[in-house]
């Protein structure tokens, strides 16, 4: 398969591997070495790092400053951006900017509503939807040109990835629109945390039957619970998240002191059964502030060493 | 319609304390049908505020009127010669009628007694919901006659988010996820493979990103 980019996840999964990805949320100030330090957590058992784009709509240091710093230390950062903070200017802008810096990889996203951060009276943008962000990029990757029409000088050679979730509704929607973000350009997909994997497996199945696993490589989101209160708290408040009751009750069954255990067990198993099916293109491990157990994830998993590419 | 809802009566005090002789003026449309600015609230909120200053034992006029419009010239004319007798006029009319007021009378303070919220409908009675933010360019032909630009809180031209959750919106159980209303309704039209065709960016420049907005009909100007 020909590549489009120098990105290292577009030659793992081109390459046929299973591709690992992981996240680092930027912090709440001016320093690097809170990146730095996450990023040498993961850096051995990931092809790449999502830096997530002012997450929950809390104000952080931005995204692109975070997956500079990623490519400076030598690895492969994958720029999250929302169409929530940006107009089309500044996300053309954004996308030069980061492939002057290396940065070979996006994630297209709406972004969450800015009422769930800490600047709920702040005004959105949403110029673009998340959809129409994928265009853009690979407009100005493949044609050379800006939305304006204008040439670009050296168009950004950038991996295009977008998000699925399988468990937001309508149900019957989420595969149409996974075709739909693929005909936009998705090159990639990255889901939702995947907890009901019945529901995922189901998902994944319509999309084969439509064919859209031969068209884009999708990576299947996990989390790992740390106690049964977090698994309580994302089946009941967070938005287009499916948590399963059997999930819930294995986690409270568990002493407390064992549970975070039991959530790494729960997350491993669900890697593994996923591993198996067909469709599936590897994972994006999204161990939200305990990035520490990435490494014990994705070995659990038998996804260590990770595959050298060119 | 323009649905508007009354300013909390402590700000209204705020802005209207210092006068000696106010004008409540009210509208009889839009802001009648939602009940924040016709003849009826005109006379509630010229009551209380009576109450209100008569407590604190100060004098004030205060008097009431309500216009057929505040939109239109004709209808305004009609207190050419009261005007400027008042320190104020508070007017309860949406903002357009509360600008068009005080640009016709240079000289008078002309207060807004009520914040205008969008256009809607009235569901129920007390019961207004936002249907269009007029940006110009209507999109409901492609989304089965319903808005995503003002019911989407994302105003996502192809939804849903990933935040869709049980026909509701991530911002709140008690907003319906448009995109749900949208494919609900392409399902029950049978138009549900124009679902796939992606909405292209679109053109804001006829909304409140391209400036001040106006339309002009040359036919019937004179």
């Amino acid at each position: 398969m020909s590549l489009n980019t120098e990105s290292k996840l577009e030659k793992i999964l081109k390459a046929g591997h299973l591709a690992v990805t992981s996240e680092c949320g930027p912090p709440r100030g001016t320093s690097l070495d809170k990146i730095e330090e996450k990023a040498n957590l993961i850096k051995d058992c990931v092809d790449a790092i999502n830096v997530t784009d002012n997450q929950t709509s809390v104000t952080r240091m931005c995204s692109l400053a975070a997956c500079i710093k990623i490519k400076l230390m030598g690895l492969e950062p994958v720029l999250q951006m929302v169409t929530r903070d940006r107009n089309r200017i500044a996300m053309q802008s954004d996308i030069l900017g980061a492939a002057a810096f290396g940065v070979n990889n996006m994630l297209c996203l709406s972004g969450d509503h800015q009422s769930f951060g800490d600047c709920a009276t702040g005004q959105n943008v949403h110029d673009l939807d998340s959809m129409q962000l994928v265009q853009t990029v690979r407009h100005m990757r493949d044609e050379g040109k800006f939305l304006g029409g204008g040439d670009i000088a050296g168009p950004p050679k950038i991996f295009v990835g977008a998000a699925a979730n399988p468990f937001a509704d309508p149900f019957e929607v989420r595969v149409p629109r996974l075709a739909k973000k693929i005909a936009a350009g998705a090159e990639f997909i990255q889901t939702q945390c995947i907890y009901n994997v019945e529901k995922f497996e189901k998902w994944l199945e319509i999309a084969r039957d439509r064919g859209l696993t031969e068209k884009v490589f999708i990576l299947a989101g996990v989390t790992p619970m740390k106690s049964a209160g977090m698994a309580r708290y994302m089946k009941n408040r967070v938005p287009g998240m499916d948590v399963p009751d059997e999930i819930v009750k294995r986690l409270s069954d568990t002493p407390k002191e064992k549970q975070a255990d039991e959530g790494i067990k729960i997350c491993i198993e669900t890697m593994q059964r996923l591993k198996e099916v067909k469709g599936v293109a590897g994972f994006h491990v999204m161990a939200i502030e305990w990035e520490e157990k990435v490494p014990e994830l994705v070995e659990g998993a038998g996804l260590y060493p990770r595959p050298e590419v060119d | 319609m323009i649905v508007a809802s009354p300013k909390p009566m402590e700000e209204i005090i705020d802005t209207v304390k210092d006068c000696k002789k106010l004008l409540i003026l009210g509208c009889n449309e839009c802001v009648t049908v939602c009940e924040a600015g016709g003849k009826k609230e005109v006379g509630v909120l010229a009551s209380a505020l009576r109450m209100y200053f008569a407590k604190q034992g100060r004098q004030i006029q205060i008097d009431e009127r309500t216009l057929e419009r505040q939109c239109d010239h004709e209808y305004l004319e009609e207190i050419r010669d009261i005007a400027d007798t008042y320190d104020a006029i508070l007017s309860l009319a949406c903002g357009v009628g509360v600008q068009f007021t005080a640009e016709k009378y240079l000289a008078t303070v002309v207060l807004p007694g009520v914040n205008t919220c969008f256009l809607g409908a009235t569901e129920e009675r007390g019961l207004w919901t936002e249907r269009c933010q007029a940006c110009g360019a209507c999109v409901l032909a492609k989304t089965g006659g319903i808005c995503p630009v003002s019911r989407c809180a994302k105003r996502v031209l192809n939804g849903p988010c990933g935040g869709s959750t049980n026909g509701k919106c991530e911002i709140s159980k008690e907003v319906d996820c448009a995109w749900q209303l949208i494919v609900d309704r392409l399902t029950a039209l049978g138009k549900m493979d124009e679902y796939e065709q992606i909405a292209p960016l679109k053109d804001w420049s006829t909304d409140r990103a391209g400036g001040p907005r106006k339309v002009v009909k040359e036919d019937v100007q004179s």
